[in-house]
């Protein structure tokens, strides 16, 4: 922590950061609140965030394994199918929930300080990436018991992350906005949400789809960060230069329209929370 | 507050201006029934009938503040003098008009903010001080004297929920006055803790407001001490300025009120 202890004290004039430079700690601080908050009472607390991906693995290989298998071998593992593509579209779901409301939950600290707004829902989304890490060990235990190895095409997945995260940001700006000008859009993004689920080849193949859906996948974003993450570690392929600009094209796409759209009314935010 | 605080030396005529409040006017929405709802709002937009109810809170307000200056707002309940001290502060953005500000400030307004009532005074002290936009080694550095301010120091690692009301109060001024700021900002609703550590919060004030260079500026509705500290007064009143000049002018007039 205090590496440089023999540096000279701070005075109390230069007590604080410029204000470009405020928000690394800001969001830090925040971020680790909500950590606390979730795991600091309980113990089962970590526990659950590694078995709940788990659980969720095993009813669904229950449920559709036995047929999926049979129609479609070139699924590969089936187990690691299921909770790669799971754990990912949950983060995104986390990640946008959490955003869309995080600009309400503020409403009491964003009437007492100045700070910038922006932070509310990259914090939401950036603590769904840390939750997230605990879904990587429930990866790893299937992997290890499916005895599906990992090879050095796994050290392409942080790339699947970091777009997935910065699109999760875009959308969570967006959604932050609306919601607080407009309260039934939290409602009307639980169906989206539901609908994407199932429109998404999470359980299934994407072979099973007729034509036109194949041909929408590629416009669905979910599909392509999943499909992205699937090559990388259970299919032990390079993806190609085309699906790496779709990660970052969608991501720079949401940003972009989020950032806009949250820019141009949060100055109106106090009116309305 | 406090019977102890002086009236700083006036600044020379050619001081910098350190706050410059141009015109500004706050609007508040206090529609009763706001559109939460996309249906709502659609419908109400097909009949031409999107109502904002709006509210003048502030009325094109002007003044400026040199530096050093110690500067008083006052005006009956409800006139806008926290809106106005919340504008400067950064807190509120100004609906018309800009309002300057040159230097770091502490604002003793709303004190304790991003507390969490789970959390231990020690975590809640680095959060609140995060978003007052304070260094990390700075809080680090000053930690202690945080504490023994506040006196709390076998507290630490309770968490704030266990606390009484005045403690969190004292641990919340502890940190928003650990600084030395360019321009302080009072609100005198803010009265904390017991009458111990109320004289204490009096010095610390007044050791702030006595450094050099500091500029004040002060709501209070203990128009005594409005006088004895302050060069100038602006008087709002239901969000209208209605004088801005000399402490003994503008106090006149505004105790001719009751009258
Ligand atoms: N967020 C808000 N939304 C709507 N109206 C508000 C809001 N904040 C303040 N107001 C209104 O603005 C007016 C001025 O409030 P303000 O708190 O600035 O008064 P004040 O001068 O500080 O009063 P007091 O002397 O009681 O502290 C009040 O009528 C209040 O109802
Ligand atoms: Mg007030």
């Amino acid at each position: 922590m205090n590496a440089e202890k023999n540096a000279a004290t701070i005075s109390a004039k230069d007590a604080w950061y410029p204000p470009a430079k405020r928000d690394r700690f800001i969001l830090k601080q925040l971020v680790s609140k909500d950590f606390k908050l979730k795991y600091r009472r309980s113990a089962l607390g970590v526990v659950w965030s590694v078995l709940n991906p788990l659980l969720m693995m095993l009813v669904m290989a229950a449920v559709f394994g036995s047929f999926m298998r049979y129609n479609d071998p070139s699924l590969g593992n089936y187990a690691v199918y299921l909770i790669l593509g799971n754990t990912a579209f949950q983060l995104m779901s986390d990640a946008t929930s959490q955003g869309m409301n995080s600009i309400i939950w503020a409403s009491s600290l964003l009437k007492k300080v100045k700070i910038n707004r922006y932070v509310f829902p990259v914090q939401k989304v950036l603590f769904a990436v840390v939750n997230y890490g605990f879904s990587l060990i429930a990866i790893a235990l299937v992997m290890v018991v499916e005895r599906v190895p990992l090879t050095w095409t796994a050290i392409l997945m942080p790339y699947a992350l970091a777009t997935l995260m910065v699109f999760c940001i875009g959308l969570s700006l967006l959604l932050s906005a609306a919601a607080v000008f407009f309260r039934d859009v939290i409602h009307l993004w639980s169906v989206v949400l539901t609908a994407w689920t199932y429109a998404t080849p999470l359980f299934y193949p994407f072979k099973i789809l007729p034509h036109w859906m194949q041909v929408a996948e590629h416009f669905n974003p979910m599909y392509i960060y999943i499909t992205y993450i699937r090559d990388v570690v259970l299919y032990h392929t390079v993806p190609s230069v085309n699906m790496h600009i779709a990660c970052l094209g969608f991501a720079v796409v949401a940003l972009a329209i989020g950032y806009a759209v949250f820019h141009r009314h949060e100055h109106k935010f106090i009116l309305y929370i | 507050m406090a019977n102890i605080l002086k009236r700083p030396p006036i600044p020379p005529e050619d001081a910098e201006t350190v706050i410059d409040v141009d015109d500004v006017s706050m609007i508040f929405n206090i529609a009763s029934e706001q559109f939460n709802s996309l249906k709502e709002y659609f419908i109400a937009a097909m009949r031409h009938e999107l109502k904002f109810k709006e509210f003048r809170a502030l009325n094109h307000i002007s003044f400026k503040v040199k530096r050093g200056e110690a500067f008083g707002l006052v005006g009956t309940n409800g006139s806008g003098k926290s809106t106005m001290l919340k504008i400067i502060a950064g807190v509120l953005e100004a609906s018309e008009g800009t309002c300057t500000v040159r230097g770091t400030i502490a604002p003793l307004i709303e004190l304790g903010a991003g507390f969490d009532m789970e959390l231990t005074a020690k975590e809640n002290i680095y959060l609140n001080g995060a978003l007052l936009g304070y260094r990390k080694e700075f809080i680090d550095e000053h930690f202690q004297d945080i504490v023994d301010f506040a006196e709390l120091q076998n507290f630490m690692e309770m968490p704030l929920k266990n606390y009484s009301s005045g403690m969190v109060a004292r641990i919340a001024f502890a940190i928003a006055t650990i600084t030395e700021p360019d321009i302080l900002i009072v609100d005198e609703t803010l009265s904390v803790g017991d009458f111990l550590f109320q004289q204490k919060c009096e010095r610390r004030i007044k050791e702030l407001v006595d450094s050099d260079d500091v500029t004040v500026l002060l709501v209070s509705h203990n128009i005594d001490q409005v006088e004895r500290l302050c060069d100038r007064v602006c008087w709002i009143e239901k969000g209208q300025e209605r004088m801005v000049g000399p402490t003994d002018e503008v106090c006149a007039a505004y105790k001719n009120l009751g009258k």
